[in-house]
């Protein structure tokens, strides 16, 4: 296998230039399509896209060992936790575009290109001869053996430092989530004595089946014909998701229930 | 191939990522714009890990990727949390040490 990417570095210089601007032009637009996307789940699947190009990058740049670590931990769990933490937050949760210092957007434009000009500027009065990795990589058997050598010989001291960041990180993590109970678990007992205190025993209404909408957020219709809150599950109450029945299928439900037809009319017809 | 490209687009997604960090306003976004820095970054330090002909960019790189998913952790625990007392995760309503 190393002898094969080895081989494949030496010989594929055309190979390796289609590869750069596939990758490259994918890496580009998916940060432009994190930056002007609305949602956030949008930009989350954008930066995807950006992460695995930049990951082939990697393996074509002869460093296969982080090409992988690239796809598992930013791909892999990265992404995971940002589409988890995006669910819990709320996945419509978009950007107002309104801007609350005046021509903030103007100035951060000019800033991003004069910095991308200065950076192009200082890369492109530099000189590069490429050494090329082939004699590295195969020093101490292959890439992984090498970086291996590298991280528990000469930085063997940062790795350990980094073990120490990764449990401060995950103890962080685990006290700034976690919720104190301030008061105790309410017992079964108790549970369903306050529910017969509180007026209505029985089950909620279960949301509404129509002919048109039979979502979860569609409210049940009370026997007296108006549509009732308690049917749509609570977190939906709030959020504006209700789905309102139309004037024009309860006026045809009242129509079939005074006898009228069920076929529609052939004004209808032509309506729709 | 002049390996002078990698870092030229590594520049351009640099670039690109501190614009979204000043223009965005959800919070998570923001944080997917810095870690589209710390990835910008990360292609650099391969690219020049090649030109040098050793393998310590590759080690930087490493290490840069186990900071940032331990910032990761931690910066979306503080979101959650400024979610759960605000309601928001935009970056304008976190604003009581202003004043």
């Amino acid at each position: 296998m190393s002898t094969l990417l080895a081989a494949a570095e030496t010989s594929s210089s055309a190979g390796e230039t289609v590869v750069f601007w596939v990758c490259a032009i994918i890496a580009v637009i998916g940060a432009l399509g994190m930056l002007l996307s609305h949602k956030a789940v949008h930009s989350a699947l954008f930066i995807a896209s950006t992460m695995i190009s930049l990951a082939v990058l990697y393996v074509a740049q002869s460093a296969p060992f982080l090409g992988m670590t690239q796809v598992v931990v930013y791909t892999g769990a990265v992404m995971m936790l940002f589409l988890f933490v995006l669910m819990i937050v709320g996945v419509d949760s978009s950007d107002s575009l309104v801007e609350t210092i005046k021509g903030q957007r103007a100035a951060a434009v000019v800033f991003a290109l004069a910095f991308a000009a200065l950076l192009i500027a200082g890369i492109g009065s530099a000189t590069y001869t490429a050494l090329g990795l082939d004699k590295a990589n195969t020093v101490d058997g292959g890439n992984v053996q090498g970086i291996a050598h590298l991280i528990f010989g000469r930085y063997v001291f940062a790795f350990e430092v980094t073990s120490a960041l990764l449990i401060t990180a995950a103890l962080g993590a685990m006290v700034l989530a976690h919720r104190e109970r301030h008061t105790p678990r309410p017992t079964q007992r108790q549970l369903s004595e306050e529910r017969v205190r509180s007026g209505h025993a029985q089950n909620l209404p279960g949301p509404g089946v129509y002919a048109r909408h039979n979502a979860v957020g569609t409210p049940a219709m009370l026997p007296d014909g108006t549509p009732t809150d308690r049917s749509v599950p609570e977190p939906l109450r709030g959020v504006s998701a209700v789905v309102g029945i139309d004037s024009e299928d309860t006026a045809r439900v009242t129509a079939l229930a005074a006898g009228g037809s069920v076929i529609p009319t052939t004004d209808e017809e032509t309506e729709s | 191939m002049n390996p002078a490209n990698y870092v030229y687009l590594s520049a351009v997604l640099f670039s690109l990522g501190a614009f979204g960090v000043l223009v965005r306003r959800n919070a998570i976004v923001v944080f997917m714009c810095v870690e589209l820095m710390l990835n910008a970054c990360n292609l650099a330090f391969v690219s020049f890990a090649r030109i040098h002909g050793n393998l310590d960019g590759q080690v930087i790189a490493f290490f840069v990727m186990v900071v940032a998913a331990a910032e990761v952790v931690v910066g979306l625990a503080i979101i959650m949390t400024i979610f759960r007392t605000r309601r928001s995760a935009s970056v304008d309503e976190a604003n009581l040490l202003k004043y």
